[in-house]
Formats: C-alpha cells, sequence, structure tokens
C-alpha cells in the first residue's frame, strides 16, 4: 500500500521496522507508536488552536464594523503568537482561600475535556485514532469531564461570583445534555450504528436532508454545552465578572480560553460528521485521503463560521427562559422527533430511496410546523391574558 | 504477568485508594470528587473487560449526572464549605461490623469458585457487543421484562418528582 493512499498505516509499519530493528520488543514499539500518535495529533491542535485565535478575532471584528488585529505581522496574523506570551509572563495568581489542588487541575480538564473528543474524529477513512462503536455515547461522557472542570474551578476559587457562574453554567450544560443525547440518537436510528466513521459511510445523502430539525436542534445543544451566547449565561460580564474562570490568570486561564474556541471547532467538526457527510464530498475522500482532511477541515469551519454567528449576533438570554426553553420546547421535541424518526425509519425501511428520504424530510417539516404552531398558540393565549387583565385594571384605575 | 494484568492492579489500586479517600476525607466536596476518581476507576475497569459500552454509561450517568447532582447538594446545603465536623458518629461499630461481616461472607464464598483462575474465553472476530447487548434487552426469551419493570420505575420516579415539585396555585 503507497504512502498516498493509507499514510497512516505506512508511516506506523515503517516506524515499528526502524524500533524493532533496535532490538525493542514489538508490544513496547507498538505503545510508543501509539503516544507518539496521539502526541502529534494533539500538538497539530493545540497549533490549530493558535490559529483559532485569530480567526476568531477577525471574525468577530467583522461582525462588529471593526477591523480587528491588522498591526502585529500580515493581516495580525502574529497577533495569536504576541498574545501567548502577554500570558506566559503574567503573574500567577492562587487567590487566598483557594483550594490549591482543585484549582490547578481545572483548567486542565477543562482542555482534556476537548481534547479526548478527537480521539474519535475520522479525519479521513483510514486517519483515525480509534473508531468506537459506541462513538455518540463518548461525546456526551466527554461532555461531563468538561462540567466536572467548570464547577471545579467555579468552586476551587472561593469567589462567589466564580461560583455562582459555575453553577448557572452547570444548569445548562446538564439540561441541554438531554436533547443532545436524543439528538445523537438520530444519526445512530439513520445509520444503524453509533460509530463515526459508520455514520459518515452510510450518508450518501446527508442526513440534514434526512432530519433538517435534528441538526438544527443539535446545533442549538451544542452552542447551548459551548456557554457560548446567546447561552453564556455564565460569564454575564455585567453581572459576574467572567463567571467561572473569574480568578484564573496567565496561562491557566488561557487553557480555559483556548479550550472553549476549540471545543467551539470540534462541535463545528461534529456537525459536519453527523449531519453534513464528514469527509465525503463528491468522491473526493476516494481520490487521495490528504483531499478528505482539506474536506473535513472545511466543513468543521463552516460549522464553527455558523457557531460565531450566531454568537455576535444574538444577545443573552435570561436564564429562566433559557431553561425553560429547554425543558418546555425542546426536550419534549427532541423526544417526539425520536420517535417519529424511528416509526418513519421503520415503515418506510423496504422503500425506495426517494421514498425514504421524502417521508423523513416531510415528517421533519410537518413536527417543526406542529411544534411552533403549538408555542405560537400557547404564546398568544399568555399575550391575551396578561392584556386582558390590563384592559380590566385601566378602567378601575381610571375611576377612583 | 501480562500487560493487561498489569493496568488491571494499578486501575484497582487507584479506585480501592480513592474510595478510601472518599470516607476518610473531612472536607465534603473533596469527597465527592474522590468518588468521581472511584467511578473513573471503574469505568476503567469495564473498558478493560471490552464493555465498552458500560464504560462510557458509567463516566454518563455516575460521572456526569450523580456526583454532579451530590456536589450540588453538598454546595447548595451546607454554610461552610470547609466545615470539618466530626467523621465518625456513635453507631460507627455497628457499620465495622457488617462491613467485616460481608468481607467474610464474600472471601468465604470466591473460596470455593473455580472463576478466578480460569480464563476468559476469546472474544470471536466481528464481534459486535453493542448490537448483542440491544438485542437482549429487547428480545422475549431474553431481558425484555427487567428492562420494561426499570423504565416503568424510572417513569413513576420521575412523575412522583415532578408531583412533589409541583407548586400549585
Amino acid at each position: 500500500m503507497s504512502f498516498w493512499k493509507d499514510p497512516l498505516k505506512v508511516a506506523a509499519d515503517w516506524l515499528m521496522g526502524i524500533l524493532t530493528g533496535w532490538g525493542m520488543s514489538e508490544v513496547a514499539a507498538q505503545v510508543l507508536i501509539g503516544f507518539l500518535g496521539v502526541l502529534i495529533l494533539i500538538s497539530i491542535l493545540m497549533v490549530l488552536d493558535i490559529f483559532l485565535v485569530w480567526v476568531e478575532r477577525k471574525v468577530v471584528s467583522r461582525f462588529q464594523d471593526r477591523i480587528g488585529p491588522n498591526r502585529v505581522g500580515p493581516f495580525g496574523l502574529i497577533q495569536p503568537f504576541a498574545d501567548i506570551i502577554k500570558l506566559l509572563i503574567k503573574e500567577d495568581i492562587t487567590p487566598t482561600g483557594a483550594d490549591k489542588v482543585v484549582y490547578n487541575i481545572a483548567p486542565m480538564l477543562s482542555m482534556m475535556s476537548v481534547l479526548i473528543l478527537w480521539a474519535i474524529v475520522p479525519l479521513a477513512p483510514t486517519i483515525l485514532s480509534v473508531d468506537l462503536n459506541i462513538g455518540a455515547l463518548y461525546i456526551i461522557a466527554a461532555g461531563a469531564i468538561g462540567t466536572l472542570s467548570i464547577i471545579m474551578a467555579g468552586w476551587s476559587s472561593n469567589n462567589k461570583f466564580a461560583l455562582i457562574g459555575a453553577f448557572r453554567q452547570v444548569a445548562v450544560m446538564v439540561s441541554f445534555e438531554i436533547p443532545m443525547l436524543t439528538m445523537l440518537l438520530i444519526p445512530t436510528i439513520l445509520a444503524g450504528s453509533m460509530g463515526m466513521n459508520a455514520i459518515i459511510e452510510k450518508q450518501d445523502i446527508w442526513f440534514v436532508w434526512l432530519s433538517p430539525l435534528a441538526a438544527l436542534i443539535f446545533l442549538i445543544t451544542a452552542i447551548a454545552e459551548l456557554g457560548r451566547a446567546p447561552f453564556d449565561m455564565a460569564e454575564g460580564e455585567s453581572e459576574l465578572v467572567a463567571g467561572y474562570n473569574t480568578e484564573y490568570s496567565g496561562m491557566k486561564f488561557g487553557m480555559f480560553y483556548a479550550g472553549e474556541l476549540l471545543h467551539a471547532f470540534t462541535y463545528g467538526g461534529f456537525l459536519a460528521i453527523l449531519f453534513f457527510g464528514g469527509y465525503r464530498f463528491f468522491g473526493l475522500e476516494q481520490v487521495s485521503p490528504f483531499l478528505a482532511i482539506a474536506v473535513i477541515i472545511f466543513k468543521a469551519f463552516v460549522g464553527y463560521w455558523v457557531i460565531m454567528w450566531v454568537r455576535y449576533t444574538l444577545l443573552r438570554i435570561r436564564i429562566d427562559h433559557m431553561l425553560a426553553f429547554n425543558w418546555k420546547f425542546l426536550t419534549p421535541l427532541a423526544f417526539t422527533l425520536l420517535i417519529v424518526t424511528a416509526l418513519v425509519n421503520a415503515l418506510l425501511a423496504g422503500a425506495s430511496a426517494w421514498l425514504y428520504v421524502t417521508g423523513m424530510f416531510l415528517s421533519n417539516v410537518a413536527l417543526a410546523w406542529a411544534a411552533l404552531e403549538i408555542a405560537r398558540s400557547y404564546g398568544h393565549k399568555e399575550r391575551e391574558k396578561t392584556e386582558g387583565m390590563k384592559k380590566v385594571v385601566t378602567p378601575s384605575q381610571g375611576t377612583p | 504477568m501480562t500487560a493487561e494484568q498489569i493496568i488491571f492492579l494499578l486501575v484497582a489500586l487507584f479506585t480501592l485508594g480513592s474510595g478510601f479517600m472518599v470516607v476518610t476525607t473531612g472536607n465534603l466536596v473533596h469527597a465527592a470528587l474522590w468518588l468521581v476518581a472511584t467511578l473513573f476507576g471503574v469505568a476503567v475497569v469495564f473498558a478493560l473487560l471490552n464493555a465498552g459500552f458500560l464504560a462510557v454509561v458509567q463516566v454518563v450517568v455516575y460521572i456526569g449526572a450523580i456526583a454532579i447532582l451530590f456536589i450540588f447538594a453538598v454546595m447548595l446545603t451546607r454554610k461552610d464549605m470547609r466545615d470539618q465536623g466530626p467523621q465518625m458518629n456513635r453507631g460507627w461499630w455497628v457499620g465495622a461490623l457488617i462491613a467485616v461481616l460481608v468481607f467474610a461472607g464474600l472471601f468465604f464464598l470466591l473460596q470455593g469458585w473455580n472463576g478466578l483462575s480460569r480464563t476468559a474465553a476469546a472474544i470471536p472476530a466481528g464481534f459486535d457487543a453493542v448490537a448483542e447487548l440491544g438485542n437482549a434487552l429487547v428480545s422475549p426469551d431474553a431481558f425484555v421484562l427487567p428492562f420494561e419493570v426499570a423504565s416503568v420505575l424510572l417513569v413513576a420516579a420521575l412523575v412522583g418528582a415532578v408531583y412533589v415539585a409541583f407548586n400549585r396555585k
């Protein structure tokens, strides 16, 4: 097999030959090669992360009608490196009364919860760390560790703003986990497997055409999990300074910040994998694995851009509205969608591809319309109630 | 000793050590965090047993939901998070007695069991554990009844929780 068809295997075999040639046992060589693979993947991700800081700052400045970083290097490209030097030489402060060990572990866990997600991301048919057959659940498990890191950071800082921020963020993350898990089951039903590679291989027609509503709900819950606007209650600057990471300075803050950016990019990638065909693009992935990597990175950037677009366009939502939206609208809708998808999938199992896709698409549209209609009529009723009350109140005030 | 055995011993040591820390730490939040470490160790043991699904569910349910709930409960009910109350109450000897009896009983039972020295059968190629588990849970000649009973129990608990928390106007 040539290097251009399966680069990872060729490189691993080549290294194996060299290491066993040096007298190393085969098991030890395999472990060493595994560690090297992880090291290379994480290094590439961290370098990408530095680039993401620049992307984020450039995009937000365009949304806010500014130019953004443009002084250091061409188009301000060297600005992130200046930022990193600044973060590194800052004083590292641990607040009085802080729980030192927990305080220092929290940023690491936060970064880790993002990096372990990349263990299941297939960059090309042959380039992936591990093809877990429980990939969809693994995403939620990694999110659980992220939740833990936030509550650890908020509690150990010995700061009430940090603690309130952590409470809010964790409340949001724990509640939005439910519709997210439900939406992860939709590609599972459509593909018949929870493995990421199997889900991509089934997408001769992108799943977004089969279940546009699921893709939309997944995007909303992903934004909530990230704690980005309009769901950024945890760091409402006017109320909570900066939320759970208020007390962190220097590179520890940098870990939270970089983790958040990479997390957003990663969810862009998962949106691409689950609903937009992953590395597939009109057979381009068959030509070369390197083209497949380019395709999936491009799709992940498109997803990341949509997340940024939402973040810098919408305003912050109040926390009770946010939780009511999740529990009273999104969760029932997600469960109904799961039931409908399973039913339609079973009913149209033997039908032609055209009928299957049309049936799936129409059932999604009908369900979305029904949900919006129910929400609208409920809103009407509530408004009539308050307006009716006003009508009663005004004349009685007019006649003393 | 194979590499797998060494890994198992390390993980078991880690799990037992964190379990010990859960009951000996004075700080309640620290105890909850040690509990997270213990549960994570159990998840790793599941992964070593080729039960990847159970390992991930262990992390999702116990660390993602139950441990977070514990930490919330501790934070919302305690005035001072650094409290160092007494760790023993008057009934400590009852607990110790039950623990010793259970250990002795388990030890006695495992003496006569020959599973400890056997090696596990190799998993055949192409064996999909998750699919097998899913089929077993819904097939009538396997576990469909316990599965449904557990679901009904969970629904009843949910309805009960809503009833208790419902705010009548």
